[in-house]
């Protein structure tokens, strides 16, 4: 059995942690320039060009991209031939965020949530643990800021509305978020699963690159054609009208019950952060 | 689409001659407050204690900022959304605020607000949060340190960049969404 050490995972977390608050990724930047060159709006020209210059201005200064940097999010793919070494696994991620989220002056949003008292580290941090054949260990974080996870729903479709309620769901849900969540958003949507199942596909649809293609062909039309769908909604940077309402429509599917049809609705804000990293 | 620089405290002369779609600088102090603020500000004002900042004129940026690294005054400031300070905004616009920072929908309530009390809502950009801090001169804590980063905090800008998003006159940026939503 491989072992590795506790402290190579909180030194990884915590890098990544600031890595994905400080710097935009270069997929998200080319769709703010694919968007520059389409807007002909005053407004909608002058948001892109504001989020590209915070987007080089955070990598300059080593500001956050934007305050809210999120609850921290782990998709993590434990190999069943590994073992941590000094500590527990999900300990250590807690350890590597609270750490990052320190250093890498990020602000810490997590709270009570009658009190709202402020946890006042950013933790517990929200660890999805899945085990993998090989010895491997796979860590993803995302900072999931709150205004865009507010806009997000789950519901249970019934199984005769398909593909046609799928996508009328989700173009009702943008449309009514509108401005809220800080469009162009990026849509994560879990179909199938169970009620618990769907959200957590959602969210890790997520993080996929924006400019990849879904190995599935059936698969990646429907999000081409989801994508133009809700582009057609006219809602645009930050609201103010324009045809650059969603970056990226990333779909999960799973096997659900007979009588189901869950789906779920993860609405990313434009600075969508994530990284990952193999140990 | 006019551009405006303005200075607080604002005034009843300054907010009418503002349309939505409107670029406005903004000079002077404001002050940060969010959801738990908003809900302690409301609460003095029940006992019958001052605010932590004088309304009349006041300008309330609804932020919740990073926290400043060594050297600066203050870490990522963007806007957060502002619907979950609606309950709140009608109540104090009466009291003399006149204009509120964020981002996303205001309900009736406020946008009825804005029309009789003379004040505006402005859109700053979301997400711009490493951006909007370089206009950020100076920031303090005045109230509700325990707060973290929900405290209230008087903040000095220049020329910070601001859209008019409602007016006074019932005019509003956002579009509407090409679907029909219902009632």
């Amino acid at each position: 059995m491989r072992e590795l050490d506790a402290s190579v995972v909180i030194k990884a977390v915590e890098a990544m942690c600031i890595k994905a608050n400080t710097e935009l990724g270069d997929d998200v930047r080319k769709k703010f320039e694919d968007g520059l060159r389409l807007e002909t709006s005053a407004a909608a020209r002058e948001i892109l060009r504001q989020l590209l210059e915070n987007a080089d201005l955070a990598m300059q200064t080593k500001l956050p991209l934007c305050q809210d940097t999120g609850l921290a999010v782990f998709f993590v793919e434990l190999g069943e031939g590994l073992r941590i070494r000094g500590g527990g696994l999900v300990e250590a991620i807690n350890q590597g965020m609270r750490q990052g989220y320190e250093k890498g002056y990020l602000r810490k949003s997590s709270c009570d949530p009658l009190s709202r008292k402020n946890t006042g580290d950013n933790s517990p941090a929200v660890v999805h643990l899945e085990l993998v054949p090989g010895d491997g260990l796979k860590i993803a974080f995302m900072a999931k800021g709150g205004g865009s996870e507010n806009m997000s729903r789950v519901t249970m479709l019934a199984p005769a509305q398909g593909w046609e309620g799928i996508k009328a769901f989700v173009l009702r849900r943008v449309a009514e978020a509108g401005p809220n969540p800080c469009p162009p958003v990026i849509l994560g949507l879990g179909v199938g699963g169970t009620f618990e199942l769907a959200p957590k596909l959602a969210k890790k649809a997520l993080l996929r690159r924006l400019d990849d293609t879904h190995p599935d062909p059936k698969v990646a039309a429907m999000e081409a054609e989801l994508l133009e769908e809700v582009n057609r909604l006219g809602i645009g940077p930050m609201g103010m009208g324009g045809l650059t309402t969603c970056l990226g429509v990333k779909i999960a599917f799973a096997p659900c019950h007979i009588a189901s049809l869950p789906l779920a609705v993860n609405v990313q804000c434009h600075s969508s952060r994530h990284e990952e990293v193999v140990l | 689409m006019s551009e405006y620089r303005l200075q607080t405290p604002l005034t009843d002369e300054d907010v009418m001659k503002l349309r939505a779609g409107d670029v406005v600088l903004l000079s002077g102090l404001i002050y940060s407050a969010r959801d738990a603020a908003h809900k302690k500000i409301v609460e003095a004002l029940d006992r019958g204690e001052a605010p932590p900042f004088p309304l009349e004129g006041a300008a309330i940026y609804y932020v919740g900022p990073a926290p400043a690294p060594p050297g600066r005054p203050i870490g990522s400031a963007g806007p957060t959304t502002s619907y979950r300070m609606d309950a709140y905004a009608p109540r104090l616009h009466r009291l003399g605020v006149k204009a509120t920072i964020g981002k996303g929908r205001r309900n009736e309530e406020v946008k009825q607000a804005l029309k009789d009390c003379k004040a505006v809502y402005f859109g700053a950009t979301g997400g711009a949060g490493a951006l909007l801090s370089q206009r950020i001169e100076k920031s303090r804590v005045i109230a509700f340190e325990e707060l973290g980063p929900e405290a209230v905090r008087a903040m000095k800008v220049t020329d910070f960049p601001l859209l008019v998003v409602n007016d006074a006159f019932g005019g509003e940026l956002y579009v509407k969404p090409n679907l029909d939503l219902g009632a």
